[in-house]
Formats: structure tokens, sequence, C-alpha cells
């Protein structure tokens, strides 16, 4: 489980790099959304997929899987959260301003 | 703090009230104010004159950064009381002709008071300065203050460019020293100079001794204006001619010098630092006076001849270091190079800075320096002349003048080189009296040609911009004519210095080869019989006289037409291509595109990562500690693989966005067979919020395009972006695999046990979050905050783009 789940993260990451690497703005904010999925993927694979029951007492077994990692994700995906969305809205300030979502457009002169 | 520390901090002191001074004193030139204070210390240095000449030594401590051996020690003896002495001497003689030279109408004279009486200070405290790093700081300060007063005149572009060519050069040099310096201290763990050459055996065996000493020469060549870190010097001559009688002249050109006769103590006594300084000094003595021949302005042949001074003397300290080798203080055979550099040293700057005194006034009656246009000023300025004939006729090495005496200790020196029999000398130690020999030739050349061109011939006046040439205002010949008079003094009576000033310096120079007690023997006479110097000297007079009469045949050369000095290309070309290289490199990688900046990032930790792996024989897997698959992860796993893999070449802007939600809710559903009901809630919420916020901006955005990239690219960006992925991947797996088998248990059990007892909650993952880590939590919901006000700011706020925010 571990390992495919690895490669699943490694197949994220090789889309988002692909997307930052394009040339459209909203395609390079897309690309660190799924980015930051690759990221909690791996943090709670790292954490041990071990059959255990729900980290809450009570609940089944006195074996519950490890909750530290899930508390680090949920934490991360606020933030991820946070940060898309200022992106966001920021491509789409820059769009009304310039009127290009374009990099190579947003570059400016060649000796700034 | 003593009084001598009082004495060298003195002029920055008095630096701080010149603005004042110049602002409410305006009936009185500034320059009057000034001249009390180099006057007084030299009175003040005068009295130490009895207590060196004994061969005692002076010295005062200051701690100031001791836990870093650096303390503001000072330390007079012979050698440096006459350098102390010719800086508030020369000093003095210098700001009376500048209160003369400059007038307090036209000129921004605080500045100029400001500037000089800051180099005073930091060249008094090179010289009296006992701890490197000390002296280092002094340095510097030195070379600030020269390119602000060779750019006094900051409105002419040749004064900038003078100004930031001695700038790069001396700082240069300034930083190699330092790194010199840092190689002693860790060779023998101390700043200090005396207890360096105590520790000069240690030095001396060192691994670090040879890259030290060349990077401490660095420092003093470039300062010194030696072969090929002259070429700052000539471009310095757009300063004012006080500043070039001062600095360029007489006290900070020889502050290499003095590095040299001070360290010769540490490094002295070895082949390469004999090398080394005798070549570079013979090399700039030819060089510079040979240069200084085909120079047409006045300032121009002083700057080479200044050079080429310089050069004999750095010469001469070179031959003189060999006496550390025999240890023996009584033979003049190994002491004779040192006694001439130091007389020529103090004979260099009388008659120095009287000649650049007198071709101050030239310019200053004239307006013009150029030789070509001057002619027949014996009559029109008498004084200046007279001055002028006494000066060069010194500096050619004409009896019965300084500079003669001089000259035949300089050609005795050199001659006694060749009967060492260390170093190689029997073999090549005679080339040494011959440069010198061909060198003085053209030193009495250019002598004659600046003389003979300027005060005799036929005044044209018509050549000249200036109406009346009459001769300069008494106040003005005051200092040339005090300096005019100490040429022929230290002339006629040479010994008056041999044992107050000479001997004392010497033995600085050469500590520790005498025993105590004893004392060099310097006896200066102006007939020697005939030997072979005297044969020379007039050997130089004949050769000096047929060139100057056959000039008419050597003028038309490109040698003689030629001003500019080949080295300068070499520093232009130099200055040039450095600015365009960077400008290159810079262009070449910074391209103002994402994409480039992150093929980089990508790449460096593709590499980096990659390479560690392949040194640490990873990836490893490892297959024990993994769970099971159920059958329907499978599926979702092939979906997810699919909708990803999708995303980035999609060009409809709806399928985009279900995709990317699609993505997210799988994950969301990963984190439900993970057994994380809160992470599946908050990621399910999450995802569809920015499935929304995707959609809005869309609305706003333009249609999506397929991506024209050319082929090249496209391959370039999938290579980063699968290796990058599988790179990822491999660094996980083999974490994983090494954390399983590392045997650390996990620090959750500890969650597990007391969240019920110590937090009384039941949901371990909450209680994480708002009791044992509830600090992440609190800063978390502090990024949300920002980030909506950055939201709300962004949509909100619009700049035309001239407010001001």
């Amino acid at each position: 489980m571990e390992t495919l789940i690895t490669i699943l993260a490694g197949i994220l990451v090789t889309a988002a790099t692909y997307l930052i690497l394009s040339k459209s703005l909203i395609r390079v904010i897309l690309g660190t959304a799924i980015l930051s999925h690759a990221a909690h993927l791996l943090i709670i694979t790292m954490g041990g997929l071990k059959n255990g029951s729900v980290p809450i007492i009570g609940e089944g077994d006195a074996n519950p899987v490890d909750a530290l990692p899930q508390a680090l994700i949920l934490t991360s995906i606020v933030i991820s959260f946070a940060v898309t969305a200022v992106s966001l809205v920021l491509a789409y300030r820059t769009y009304q301003e310039t009127g290009t979502d374009k990099l190579d457009q947003l570059r400016g002169d060649r000796n700034e | 703090m003593t009084v001598l520390h009082w004495a060298t901090l003195s002029p920055f002191l008095i630096a701080i009230l010149i603005p004042f001074l110049y602002k409410y004193v305006r009936k009185v030139h500034t320059g009057w104010f000034v001249l009390l204070l180099p006057f007084t210390l030299f009175i003040y240095f005068l009295s130490f004159l009895s207590s060196t000449r004994e061969g005692n030594v002076i010295s005062e401590h200051l701690a100031w950064v001791p836990s870093l051996g650096i303390n503001f020690n000072l330390y007079i003896d012979g050698l440096s009381l006459l350098f102390a002495l010719l800086i508030t001497g020369i000093g003095t003689l210098v700001v009376l002709y500048s209160i003369f030279y400059l007038s307090d109408i036209k000129e921004k004279l605080n500045n100029f008071y400001v500037y000089l009486l800051m180099f005073m200070g930091a060249m008094l405290g090179v010289v009296l300065s006992d701890n490197l790093i000390v002296i280092y700081v002094f340095w510097e300060v030195t070379s600030i203050a020269s390119s602000l007063l060779i750019s006094y005149w900051y409105g002419r572009e040749k004064s900038i460019y003078g100004a930031q060519k001695s700038m790069y050069i001396t700082v240069f040099g300034g930083l190699s020293m330092l790194g010199g310096f840092s190689l002693l201290y860790v060779i023998a763990g101390t700043f200090s100079i005396r207890e360096l050459i105590a520790n000069a055996d240690i030095v001396m065996a060192s691994s670090l001794f040879l890259p030290a000493m060349i990077l401490v020469l660095l420092g003093a060549f470039t300062k010194s204006a030696q072969f090929p870190f002259h070429i700052w010097l000539p471009d310095a001559m757009e300063a004012p001619t006080p500043v070039s009688a001062y600095l360029h002249s007489a006290t900070m050109v020889k502050a290499g010098i003095y590095l040299v006769a001070r360290l010769t103590g540490v490094f002295g006594g070895s082949p390469e630092w004999f090398w080394i300084i005798t070549i570079a000094g013979l090399t700039t003595l030819a060089w510079g006076s040979i240069s200084a021949v085909r120079q047409k302005d006045l300032k121009g042949i002083l700057a080479f001849s200044t050079i080429s001074q310089l050069g004999l003397i750095m010469s001469l300290l070179g031959v003189g270091s060999a006496a550390f080798y025999f240890q023996d203080g009584n033979n003049a055979l190994y002491t004779t190079a040192i006694l001439a550099a130091v007389f020529h040293l103090i004979n260099h700057a009388t008659f120095k800075g009287s000649l650049f005194m007198a071709v101050g006034i030239i310019d200053h009656e004239t307006g013009t320096r150029d030789i070509r246009n001057l002619g027949g000023l014996m009559t029109i300025m008498p004084i200046t002349a007279t001055v002028s004939l006494v000066g060069l006729a010194s500096m050619a090495g004409l009896p019965p003048f300084n500079g003669f005496l001089s000259k035949e200790l300089f050609f005795t020196g050199m001659l006694n080189a060749t009967e060492y029999g260390i170093f190689n000398l029997e073999t090549m130690g005679y080339i040494i009296p011959i440069v010198a020999w061909i060198a003085s030739v053209f030193t009495f050349l250019y002598c004659m040609i600046m003389f003979f061109r300027t005060f005799t011939g036929k005044f044209d006046g018509s050549k000249l911009k200036v109406d009346h040439v009459h001769e300069a205002p008494i106040g003005m010949l005051i200092s040339p004519v005090i300096l005019g008079i100490l040429v022929i003094l230290f002339g006629l009576f040479p010994n008056v210095l041999a044992y107050s000033l000479i001997e004392p310096a010497m033995a600085g120079i050469l500590p520790g080869i005498l025993n105590p007690g004893e004392f060099f023997n310097v006896h200066i006479t102006h007939w020697h019989g005939f030997i072979p110097e005297l044969f020379m000297t007039i050997g130089v007079i004949v050769l000096g006289v047929i060139l100057y009469l056959s000039m008419s045949k050597w003028q038309k050369t490109a040698f003689y037409l030629g001003e500019r000095d080949i080295f300068n290309y070499a520093y232009d070309y130099g200055y040039d291509g450095l600015i365009k290289g960077s400008q290159w490199i810079t262009r070449i990688q910074m391209t103002g595109r994402l994409r480039d900046y992150f093929i980089y990032m990508c790449g460096f930790m593709i590499l980096l990562i990659g390479y560690t792996m392949y040194k640490f024989n990873l990836p490893s897997f490892n297959t024990m500690e993994l769970s099971p698959i159920e059958p329907f992860i499978w599926i979702v796993a092939i979906v997810f693989i699919g909708s990803v893999i999708a995303v980035p070449f999609i060009n409809n802007r709806l399928g985009l966005i279900i995709l990317t939600g699609v993505t997210g809710y799988i994950v969301a559903l990963f984190f439900v067979v993970f057994r994380a009901p809160d992470l599946a809630l908050t990621q399910l919420l999450v995802e569809t919020v920015t499935v929304i916020l995707f959609m809005l901006a869309f609305y706003h955005l333009p249609k999506l395009k397929k991506e024209k990239t050319s082929k090249g690219i496209h391959a370039i960006k999938l290579i980063i972006s699968i290796s990058f992925g599988v790179m990822i991947t491999l660094v996980s797996l083999s974490a994983f695999s090494m954390g399983s088998t590392a045997g650390m248990p996990s620090i959750s059990e500890y969650f597990t046990e007391f969240s019920k007892e110590l937090a009384g909650g039941y949901n371990i993952v909450n209680v994480i979050l708002v009791d044992f880590r509830g600090l992440d939590t609190m800063l978390e919901i502090l990024v949300v905050g920002v980030a909506v006000l950055s939201i709300i700011s962004l949509i909100k706020l619009r700049f035309k783009g001239s407010e001001d925010v």
C-alpha cells in the first residue's frame, strides 16, 4: 500500500512540475495546488498505513493509527488552501490590470 | 588613551570642526586653522628624537577588541618616527602651500581640508600602529581619503576616472594584504608586529610563509605604485597639486615602502623576499624612468618619476633584506642598501615635494602644464626656476645636492649585491647594477627635459591662456623654498641626519641584527676616491647629456609620441570586459521567465539528490512493513492516475476544473481509507471551495489555449517533471524503508495514551491540534486571516500608479 501511494504521489509531483513549467499563470497555480496534494499523501504514507482503528478513543480496538501526521496534514491543507486562494485572486487581478495571463508577456523589458 | 593616542587621532577630531570653521569664519582662509595641527604634531614628534637615537622605543597600549587580539597599540622606533616626521613636516608645508593655491571663494575648502586631515590621521595610524589589523583599518582609510582627494573636482570626468582607478587598485591590494595578515595570524597567533618579528623563525618555517608574503606584498606594491600596479598614479594627477605633492610623492605612496621595511624583520633573509622585491623594484625603476621621458605634461613626468624613485627605494629594501641572511650588522657590505633606502626616502620626499609645488606654481601662473607650450620662464619666475633647478639636479643625482649622495649609495648597494654569493647572485647579480645604471640615465634625461623645456628657450605668451605671466605670490613660494633649502642642507651636511634619523630607522628595519649597545656605521661623505660608483655617475651624466642633445632625432619616434602607459589598455579592457562579461552572464541566466528559474531549481535539486543517493547506495526498498492493498484501491488508483495525467494536457476550462476536483476528492477518499475522518472532512470542504474559486476566477480569465512550445522545450519539460517525480518517489520509498528499519518508536503512543487523561479529549487529532500543538493552529489561523486581508486589499484597492501608498 505504501509503495502504491508513494508512486501516486510521484505521479502527482510529475504533473504538478509539468504544470508549473507552463506558460500561463493559471496552470502554474493549478500546479501548486496539485503539488500540495502530493505532499499530504506523502506525509500520511510516511507515518505508515498500518491497519488500526480511527484515532478516536473508544472507537474499536485500542490500537488507533498514528494521529500526528493527520494533525500536520490538517494544518497543511488549510495553509495551502489560503495560498491557492491568494494566488488565484492575484492572477485574476493581474489579468484585469494587464490583460494577459501569459507569463512571457508579463516579463517586462529585457533590462529590468 | 595616552597623549600619543590623542596625537594620532587628533586629525580626525579636528576634521570634525572644519565645516563649522568654514561656515562661520569666512574672513579667514580655513587652511590657517588646519595649519596649526600638523605643525604642532611635527614639534611633538621631534621631541621623540632623543629617545630613538639611543635605541629606545616607546610603546603605548590601548585595548580595542582584546578578545580577537586587536589592540590599538602604538609603537615608536626610528622607522615610525622618520615617517611620522615626514607626514607631519611635509603636511605642514603642503597645508601652507594650499592656503595660497586654493582660493577660499571659488573652492569648497571644507571638503578639501576634511579629506586632507582624514588622510593625515590615517597615515599616522599606519606608521605608528603595532597591530596589523589596526594598520589595515588605517590603510583603507588612506585609500578612501586619497580617492576623495583625487576626485576633488568631481565635475571633471578625468578626476572621477583617476579616483576610481586608484580606489580599485589600492583596495584590491588592501584586501590581499588583509588576507596576508590573517595568514600571519594563523601562523604565529598574533597580530602584533613586534611579536611576529620575535617569532620570525616560526613564520619562516611555516608552509603558509609564501602565500602570506605574496599577499602582503600585493598590498605594498599596489599602494606604492610598483610595476604593474603603477598605472593609477599618473591618473591620480588630476588631483589639486597640493594633494599630488603630499599624497603622491611624500606620504601615501610610501606606505607600501613602510610596510615592506617594517616586515623585513619578519620575512627578510629568505630568497623569495629578496628576489620578488628586488625584481619588482628594479622593473618599476626602469619602466618609470623610461616612461617619464615620454610625458609632455609636467605632472605626468613627475608621476612617472615618483614611480621610478619608489622602485629604486623598493629595490634597495629588497637587496638590503639579505643582511638578515648574514646577521652581520657592522659589515657595511650588507647594510649599505638599507642605509641608501632610508636616506633616499628622506631625500625623495624633500625634492619631489618641492618640484610638485613648483609645477603647481607654473600651472597656477600660466594656466598650462604642457612642456610643448612652456619655455623661457627663467627670467619671469626666477625663484620657481631656482627651486626647480635644485630639485631636479638633486633628482638627477648631481653633486652637491642630496640626491647625488643617495644615488652614490644606491650604486654602492647594488654593486655590493653582486658580492653576496647567495641566492644565485653570483650569476644573476650583475643584472642588478646594469638595470639600475640604465634607469639612472633616463632619470637624468627627463630631469634635463623638464628643466630646459620649461625654463629656458623662448617665451611665447600666445600659447598661454593667461595674459600676464609673473612670479607667484610669496606665500606660495615659502614651502617649496623651505624644501629646496632642505635639499641643499642635506646635501652639504648629510651627517646631520645620520645618527638622528637614519641610523634609528635602519635599526627599525633590521631588528635584532645588532648586539645591544652597537650602532650601524652611518657615515655619508661626498668623496670616496676613484671608485666604480663615481665612474657610473660620470657615465650617467655624459650619456644623459648626449641623449638630450640628440633629442631632435628621437623626438619623432613612436616611442616619444605615445604618452599613455600600455598597461592602461590592459586595465581599461579588463574593466570593460569584466562589466560586459558580467552583463553577458546575467543576460544568459536571468531570462525573466518563471519557467527557466524553476528549471534551474528542479534541475539542481535532481542533480544534488541524485548524486547523494548514488553516493550512499540508495534507493533502498523494504517490503517487510508494507500494509496490504485492498482490491478496490486499484480501481481508485487507476482513475486517479488517469485524471492527474490528463490535467496538464486539457485545454477546456470546465474539464480542467472537473479533473482537478476529481483528484482532490480522490485524495479525500484516500484519507477515508487511511482512517482519517477529520482529514477527509476538511479535504472535501476545502476542495469544494477551491473548485468554486477556480470557477469564479476562470469566469474572468481568458480562454485556455493549447500551449505552443517547441519540441525541445517540451522535451525538457517532460524530462524535468518526470525525473523530479521519480526522484521524490525514490527518496520517499527509501525514507520509509529506512524509517521502518531504524527501530525508533513513534511519539504518537504518548498522544494516544494521554489524550483523554491530560486533555480530556477523545478525538486524538483534535486534541493534538488545539492542546498538544496549539501554536501551529493559532498561526495557521493567522495565515488564513492574512490571506483574507490580502484578497480583500487586492480586490478593493485600485491604484493608478501615482498615489503614495
